[in-house]
């Protein structure tokens, strides 16, 4: 049976596997150095549908669909559907789950909800509720910037540290039973609020969060950085993962610097393409590490890998009654057993 | 009445994390931007003397009576190529160069009907239009009115 170990982690005892994932992206996004990985690139930001909104189901449910074909399961055979993204009222999960017709818990975590989904998947497998569970998360890049920003077409500054919010959709079976990576230790993260007021500037608003759990799973688990083959933030972006690896030094003398990356420095050719920090969004973290990651640990490249993601838990109404941006992380340890 | 926000004190952990935020925070190119913003304002300006005296001289405007279908056809072509998708590619490089002559409002005007059409004719396109200019509109307004009161006083 599952337990908690010190003050944030549980103990995943049946370390549930994630037998399968898939994840489809945007053209943007398959321009990249990790397009090789992802199994499909839409050519067409609206992915033949008539709204952004709309073509962001379509890639959930692409996703979904590819991640049960994969696995060779029927949707009747899984019992829970696990989904959260970034639209109000995340309609994204909730459309894509009334197609889907598998009995549906929306989660919010803004962009940590790839490893919020991956550790209450884990959860409910452990407590014996569950056995097979379908974990999903999307972002389109104008779906968010136009309700979080700007519209599209507005002309205007990008700052050095802002980021681009990736287009595309990630999902993962993970099941009691079955062969793939494991899940071991989930840390469930606090909210932290360090006083960070620019939407612009998420990297610096959600790496305090990063710090704070990754900081405690070491605590909690006795494990240090050095146990890990990789240890990977979300999309804290290129200044927001210097100021976690700093953070974490400064709070619990952890050195990062060796194994730490941040999978929105890893989505984009930071070089070539125009993204100034890196991505973000719920999809940076779920494509790179159910698309990319995922195979790597199949392969045998790495065998304990940490993944973090990080959440901003703002919204525009929020960030304009002049509140500070509270953020979130959960890590999960995924391992090669 | 609405209870005006308190601020709350910030903690030291928050002020010590700011501060390192400060320090470690990439500059925007400021210099850079400015040079930019200076040269393609002045090429706006430029395009726009042109098409002024263009009317001048085909349409035997005055300067006065020029303006105003000059201003018109700025508008116009910030509408067009925002409609085109080329506006937010210029405005990368430009800046307040495109944003500050009349062709940033038309851009804010247009950019916002498009992304809302979706949403419809009443509830999209007419009520989210001047979701950006409908600031820009309101203060121009109310500072009209006050330079007019001055001028009202001052004059009579």
């Amino acid at each position: 049976m599952g337990k908690k170990v010190g003050k944030q982690t549980f103990v995943i005892d049946t370390q549930p596997a994630i037998i399968n994932t898939a994840t489809v992206v945007g053209p943007f996004e398959g321009k990249g150095p990790l397009k090789e990985y992802f199994d499909h690139i839409y050519t067409d930001n609206l992915a033949g549908e008539l709204s952004f909104e709309k073509a962001e189901k379509e890639m959930m449910l692409n996703a979904c669909f590819t991640a049960l074909t994969k696995a060779g399961k029927t949707p009747q055979e899984i019992d829970l559907f696990l989904a959260g993204d970034l639209l109000n009222q995340i309609i994204t999960s909730g459309f894509s789950a009334l197609e889907l017709t598998i009995p549906f818990l929306g989660l919010y975590g803004a962009c940590s909800t790839s490893a919020e989904g991956l550790a209450i998947a884990s959860m409910i497998i452990e407590s014996g509720c569950a056995s097979n569970i379908l974990v999903a998360t999307s972002s389109h890049n104008s779906s968010a910037e136009r309700q979080y920003r700007y519209p599209t077409e507005y002309g205007s500054h990008k700052k050095p540290f802002s980021q681009r919010t990736v287009t595309g959709a990630g999902a993962a079976i993970v099941s009691k039973e079955g062969n793939g990576p494991k899940i071991t230790h989930v840390t469930i993260g606090k909210v932290e609020d360090l006083a960070c007021k620019d939407p612009l500037n998420l990297g610096a608003a959600m790496a305090p969060a990063a710090a704070s759990t990754l900081v405690q799973h070491f605590a909690d688990t006795g494990r240090g950085p050095e146990y890990y083959d990789l240890i990977v933030s979300g999309d804290l972006g290129k200044f927001g993962h210097q100021l976690a690896i700093e953070l974490a030094i400064s709070q619990g003398g952890f050195d990062l610097s060796k194994n730490f990356k941040d999978c929105g420095l890893m989505l984009y050719d930071l070089e070539k393409q125009d993204v100034h920090a890196g991505a973000s969004g719920c999809a940076s973290s779920a494509v790179v590490t159910y698309g990319y990651l995922y195979k790597k640990l199949l392969d045998g490249t790495y065998k304990r890998l940490l993944l973090t993601a990080t959440g901003a838990l703002h919204s525009p109404i929020s960030c304009q009654q002049g509140e500070n941006i509270p953020s979130i992380a959960h890590s999960v340890s995924i391992e090669m057993i | 009445m609405a209870r005006a926000p308190k601020k709350k004190p910030l903690t030291t952990t928050q002020k010590r994390y700011q501060e390192k935020v400060r320090k470690l925070q990439p500059r925007p190119t400021l210099f850079r931007n400015a040079i930019l913003a200076f040269i393609t304002g002045g090429i706006v300006c430029v395009i726009g003397q042109f098409i002024t005296d263009l009317y001048k001289m085909l349409l035997g405007l005055s300067s006065a009576e020029a303006g105003n279908p000059a201003v018109a056809t700025m508008i116009f072509i910030g509408a067009l190529l925002t409609g085109l998708g080329v506006f937010d590619n210029l405005a990368k490089y430009a800046g307040a160069g495109l944003a500050v002559p009349v062709t940033g409002f038309a851009n804010s005007v247009v950019s916002s009907a498009l992304e809302f059409k979706r949403e419809g004719l009443v509830l999209g396109v007419g009520s989210k239009m001047f979701m950006l200019a409908g600031s820009v509109i309101t203060f121009g307004v109310v500072t009209a009115f006050f330079i007019g009161l001055i001028y009202a006083i001052f004059i009579y």
